[in-house]
């Protein structure tokens, strides 16, 4: 008879995290495969969407130059709008699309970690959602015409990449909802994604807003990723450390309470037996 | 501590549901369930639905918190080391449950990535895994969705034996299978007897299934462990012929009686 392998080191643990990760983003690669032609023609609806949002500034009386930069203002706002339901909805699907391909209980009832687990899905979404957000901010520029010679990519993407760790941290919270309601947990997700971009100035500036909003706006990632990657769009502007500074900041406290909030969660699910695939 | 496989003492678990407003409707799913495992052995509950089958292999898989007692698996302590146990044990349910878009082999790759295992390894193990449980080679590459039930089943065995577990929970694996396929599952699990180091613990409604496959056969009734012995014992304690037999006279109602209310309440909670 074999010897059973009941023995546990960290050198191991850490190496079946890793793996554990990897596997996450390969999953997540193999359904984006499979899904290919219903995710391009979300995309194509989320082109049209912004479309929608850009076409505002052809429609206001001013200057060539004036409508150029209104439009590029709106299109960063709805680049980003994009980019943070896509980083919601995959973390959100750590839970929601398990439970509907009847998987959860295997994933979760698996010998890796709830970080890695939900990081993995995380990093995933990130790498999706930059690929999506250049298809669409590029798709708009070339459909409106909209001039940018003076903009900074790299740095947009850069401030994007660092803004996405707090996103991914408030995605861990609202991803714990379809545990709690299977039903309707996952819209709840979209809620916390609208209530966040409508204080962060999506489409204006923030200063339009009532003072108590204003307020909110201070500790909304989205916030310093929409000023930041206008100027950086706009005019050119490196990474700011006033932008990135908050971001680090939020970034490393929303990724801890994240983890904190969704625990709390699964406490709860395998307390009243929710964790399983009819709910 | 135990030196069992698998040590289960006093384990309670009740669920809740809403009922109106401020009311909540409560029901044991399992009352003070006691057992142990040998290390190897094959254990089979039998049960009718509801009966607390399933919730127990969920409080073992690490998914559900018991309301009261404890269990150990191989003297980890499966509600405080939760992580430790889930290494050591896989499970196969009467639903498949994959991604439906993805192929078998792509499956069987993300579940062994969650125990450790690499592209490399899986890259290997995966081809042979599947010829032994007689999946087609043909077919690993064509999604779960376009496979027959007997066939996804099989991807299940494979899965759970990827991962090398040393407690293997099988709750009611052939339920709904066609015989043929029934019964190559049934052949399979009498191969990981023999050739693993594998404890098997095995929910079943079907009588014949445990009476075959099992070293002890145990009866879960309404929550409640009636019995847990080899199956000569059980005859013999109740003086009948047949497991059938040994269910009436446990509990005075026959394996295929109408359910009560509380019996359908008890069988949706869980």
């Amino acid at each position: 008879m074999a010897t059973v392998d009941t023995t546990f080191n960290r050198r191991k643990i850490l190496r079946h995290e890793l793996i554990g990760l990897y596997g996450v983003v390969e999953r997540n690669l193999y359904l984006t495969k499979r899904y290919f032609l219903w995710d391009l023609a979300f995309l194509l609806w989320t082109i049209a969407n912004t479309l929608t949002i850009v076409f505002i500034s052809r429609g206001v009386d001013l200057t060539a130059a004036e409508q150029n930069e209104l439009a590029t203002k709106l299109l960063v706002g709805g680049v980003i709008w994009a980019f943070l339901g896509i980083i919601f909805e995959i973390v959100t699907e750590t839970v929601a699309w398990e439970r509907w391909e009847g998987t959860i209980e295997y994933t979760f009832m698996a010998p890796v970690s709830r970080p890695v687990h939900l990081i993995g899905m995380g990093v995933y979404a990130v790498l999706y959602g930059l690929v999506r957000a250049a298809a669409i901010f590029v798709a708009v520029v070339a459909f409106i015409g909209i001039h940018l010679p003076n903009a900074n990519y790299s740095a947009a993407v850069a401030l994007l990449a660092i803004a996405s760790v707090s996103f991914i941290g408030v995605g861990m919270m609202t991803a714990v909802l379809p545990l709690i309601s299977p039903e309707k947990g996952t819209q709840l997700g979209f809620v916390a994604q609208g209530l966040m971009l409508v204080v962060s100035g999506v489409y204006y500036p923030v200063q339009v807003l009532p003072g108590w909003m204003q307020w909110i706006a201070k500790i909304s990632p989205a916030t310093y990723a929409l000023r930041g990657n206008r100027d950086q769009i706009l005019n050119g502007a490196g990474l700011a450390w006033r932008d990135v500074w908050p971001l680090l900041v939020i970034g490393a406290l929303s990724i801890p309470v994240g983890l904190v909030v969704f625990k709390a969660g699964e406490r709860y699910a395998k307390k009243h037996g929710k964790l399983k695939r009819s709910g | 501590m135990s030196s069992a496989a698998v040590a289960v003492r006093d384990l309670n678990k009740v669920f809740s549901r809403r009922k109106g407003l401020f009311q909540r409707r409560r029901r044991a799913a399992l009352s003070r369930v006691s057992f142990e495992m040998e290390r190897g052995e094959c254990v089979a509950i039998l049960g009718q639905n509801g009966s607390g089958k399933s919730t127990l292999v969920r409080l073992l898989s690490t998914l559900l918190l018991p309301d009261g007692g404890d269990a150990h698996i191989f003297g980890y302590d499966v509600f405080k080391e939760a992580r430790k146990v889930r290494r050591l044990v896989n499970r196969v349910s009467v639903e498949a449950s994959f991604f439906k878009k993805m192929s078998a082999a792509e499956n069987l790759a993300y579940a062994a990535r969650f125990y450790g295992m690499g592209p490399r390894e899986t890259h290997v193990k995966i081809p042979i895994i599947l010829e032994r449980v007689g999946f087609p080679s043909a077919r690993r590459g064509e999604a779960m969705e376009n496979l027959s039930r007997g066939m996804q089943q099989k991807v299940a065995l494979a899965r759970a034996l990827l991962t090398s577990p040393v407690l293997l929970l099988l709750d009611e694996p052939t339920t709904g299978l066609d015989p043929r396929s029934k019964q190559e599952v049934q052949t399979f699990i009498r191969e990981i007897r023999e050739r693993h180091d594998s404890t098997i613990l095995l929910c079943t409604h079907d009588m014949k299934e445990a009476e075959e496959l099992a070293d002890r056969v145990g009866l879960l009734d309404r929550g409640e462990l009636l019995f847990l012995e080899p199956v000569e014992d059980v005859l013999e304690r109740y003086r009948v012929e047949t497991l059938e037999e040994a269910f009436f006279a446990a509990t005075g109602r026959t394996f295929e009686d109408e359910k009560s209310e509380e019996d359908e309440e008890r069988e949706v909670f869980a």
